[in-house]
């Protein structure tokens, strides 16, 4: 059976009920832009190979699929194979949107690129990809989230990105999407917004999710390759969703495989300081489109919380929303907790520092996998690495630098 | 049929005798529903001719600083749909001109869009204004607007194409509002965009009238912008008298003046 999904969204941006296009009018013309570029410039065979190659020798593409071999014995159940991308150029998953979208902002005549980050992970790579290909970049960055990621902060800096700081709200990744927005909005005649995510108006959450799929492509290629069959499970962490639609969009029409979305439970999913989106949200619009939310029964936005500032964020893709409710992802939690536990162990077990984000995958597979016979396969997607993490782990319990 | 509502009546009847209409704006509860009802009554005062109130969201992302704090006023105050109509009931126990709510569309979507337009029409509103809901999204909110006998006041902006204008102004009730920049509300930087090239590429579209807003902060410039369309709206520069005073009834009779120097640049154009 041919999973209907795979043609998603519909002309409109919608995936089900969810997406479409919630922006100021001043902003409508420039995404109709974007999108009539979406369908010339990325079908163009000539602008294939030049992300190609960008991907290959500038990323590092394929980034390696890895049995983890320490994880797997300490669970003693299912396989546990890493997907790598924390061994992509500037060490998680964004590059590959990043320079994607780059490429497509440099055909389009842009001359200045603006984008959000929470974690700093997307703010380094459309840093890296605006140096790259000669843009002038501006990161909208929260307080909180400066503090702390700072090693981002720095990194962005050397590469001559101005990183603008977010006092408002919450001053987290939300806060900064605000502030992107607002510029873009002043802005839009020349200006690109890279939106890190598969959030957004259209088409920016199916452009995303195209530009990440490569993940889900690759790990596709490389599991037949080395365990010889199909995941019987795929488990990637989900804030905005990018990651994770990046590795399940391949596999959604294998119906087979079991997709699992982790979200950020934060100090538990009971206590209000969650980002748990899809489990504890409701539909509703927020920066762009209609999706799940964590909200009021006034409709006010709520702040998430996580320790992981990847996924403290109240909104989620609207392509995850309709994967929950049509049942073909389940989305758990993870908390704060379990993830800096999956965190310190893949460390000790497999020599890996993965990302505090990458960890709540990790937390669900380790729940997982030990309940699974030794001939099941797991995929977990290692979004990220951890160094910009050393700091927050630090102050957290059982781990001192 | 609410092509002739309340709110273009008002416009139309402005532009047959010469004058420009003053639409003046701010945000319900801030600071609490009873400091709204005595600004409105200062406005009214000062010769506005249609009042804006806006509904306070938690994440307004097309508003400068001074709109973005406003709403975080109203929000700490209280402020949410059920006592925002109640101000509109108490404002119109003596107020007879039109009255507009402004607002982002997730609370009025949580609220329910066809409970929302019945009530804020019983409430005594007019119109609506929702910033973040362009003309393809607006389907639905305008059945139940149409229904309610409410208009939706549509947005366009200097970037909005011919095509684009064509088939808002094919929906438009009320009037239409022309955003007169690229950029958020407030923004204090002047009015660089060609009003004149502008608002004529919106009346080739649309009979209705037309009201310049965004970026007008005083009165010289409300009366350049009026040279140029129907109605100029006024909003952030009312606010930061809001913003400035502790005590909102010290706030109002300020208000009052600034609307008066308003209403004096407009009319003195005629």
């Amino acid at each position: 059976m041919h999973y209907a999904h795979t043609f998603l969204p519909d002309e409109k941006g919608y995936f089900g009920p969810y997406g479409g296009r919630y922006v100021p009018e001043t902003l409508m013309p420039a995404l109709e832009e974007l999108e009539r570029a979406c369908r010339t410039i990325m079908d163009d065979p000539e602008f294939k190979e030049e992300l190609a190659d960008h991907l290959k020798y500038y990323v590092g593409r394929p980034s390696p699929l890895y049995l983890a071999q320490g994880l797997t014995e300490y669970c003693g159940g299912a396989a546990i194979y890493l997907k790598r991308e924390d061994l992509n150029h500037t060490g998680a998953h964004k590059i590959n949107n990043a320079v994607g979208q780059g490429l497509l902002a440099r055909r389009m005549g842009k001359k200045r690129i603006i984008a959000e980050t929470g974690a700093g992970q997307h703010g380094v790579a459309t840093a890296t990809a605006a140096a790259r290909f000669g843009f002038e970049c501006v990161v909208y960055m929260g307080e909180e989230d400066i503090r702390r990621q700072n090693p981002n902060v720095f990194r962005m800096r050397l590469l001559g990105a101005e990183v603008i700081p977010v006092t408002s709200g919450s001053r987290t990744l939300k806060d900064a999407m605000n502030e992107a927005i607002r510029d873009w909005v002043t802005n839009v005649r020349d200006t690109y917004y890279l939106i890190g995510s598969v959030a957004g108006p259209h088409p920016y959450p199916a452009m995303v999710r195209n530009f990440q799929s490569v993940i889900g492509i690759e790990t596709k290629r490389q599991i037949l390759e080395q365990a010889g069959c199909l995941p019987d499970y795929v488990v990637a962490c989900v804030g905005g969703g990018s990651n994770a639609m990046g590795i399940f969009h391949p596999f959604l029409s294998e119906n087979g495989v079991k997709l699992i979305g982790v979200e950020a439970a934060g100090c538990g999913i009971d206590t209000g300081k969650h980002a748990a989106v899809l489990s504890r949200g409701s539909a509703g619009v927020l920066h762009g489109s209609l999706s799940y939310i964590l909200q009021n029964e006034d409709g006010q936005i709520q702040c998430a919380h996580s320790v992981a500032a990847g996924l403290d964020y109240p909104g989620v893709g609207p392509e995850h929303a309709y994967l929950k409710d049509t049942g073909r992802v389940k989305y758990t939690t993870a908390t704060d907790e379990e993830a800096l536990a999956a965190f310190k162990l893949l460390c000790r077990t497999d020599g890996i520092i993965p990302a505090l984000e990458s960890a709540h995958a990790l937390a669900e597979a380790i729940r997982l996998a030990p309940a699974l016979t030794r001939d099941s396969v797991m995929v977990v997607n290692l979004s990220g690495r951890g160094d910009k993490d050393i700091a927050v782990t630090a102050g957290g319990p059982g781990v001192t630098v | 049929m609410s092509k002739n509502g309340p709110i273009s009546q008002c416009l139309e009847k402005l532009r047959l005798t010469g004058k420009k209409g003053l639409i003046t704006f701010t945000v319900a509860g801030d600071p609490n529903p009873a400091g709204t009802v005595d600004i409105v009554r200062h406005m009214v005062a000062g010769g506005a001719d249609l009042v804006e109130l806006g509904i306070p969201f938690s994440d307004p992302l097309a508003d400068g600083p001074v709109i973005q704090q406003s709403s975080l006023r109203a929000l700490a105050s209280g402020a949410a749909l059920p006592n925002i109509f109640e101000a509109v009931k108490e404002i119109r126990k003596n107020c007879s001109i039109p009255l507009i709510l402004m607002g982002y569309y997730n609370p009025i979507y949580q609220y329910g869009l066809r409970r929302f337009a019945g009530d804020a029409a019983q409430a005594g509103v007019n119109g609506i204004i929702v910033p973040d809901l362009p003309h393809e999204e607006s389907v639905a909110l305008r059945a139940a607007a149409l229904e309610s006998g409410l208009d939706l006041i549509p947005l366009v902006a200097p970037t909005t194409t011919d095509s684009r204008l064509e088939k808002i102004a094919a929906g438009a009730m009320g009037f239409i509002y022309c955003v007169s920049l690229t950029g958020v509300t407030g923004a204090g930087t002047g009015i660089k965009t060609d009003l004149a090239e502008f608002t004529g590429r919106v009346s080739r579209h649309t009979r209705l009238p037309l009201a310049v807003g965004f970026g007008i902060a005083a009165p010289e410039q409300a009366a350049m912008a009026a040279k140029h369309c129907d109605a100029v709206v006024v909003g952030s520069a009312i606010i930061k008298i809001i913003a400035g005073h502790e005590n909102i009834l010290s706030a109002g009779p300020v208000a009052e003046r600034l609307i008066k120097r308003f209403r004096g640049a407009l009319d003195r154009l005629t």
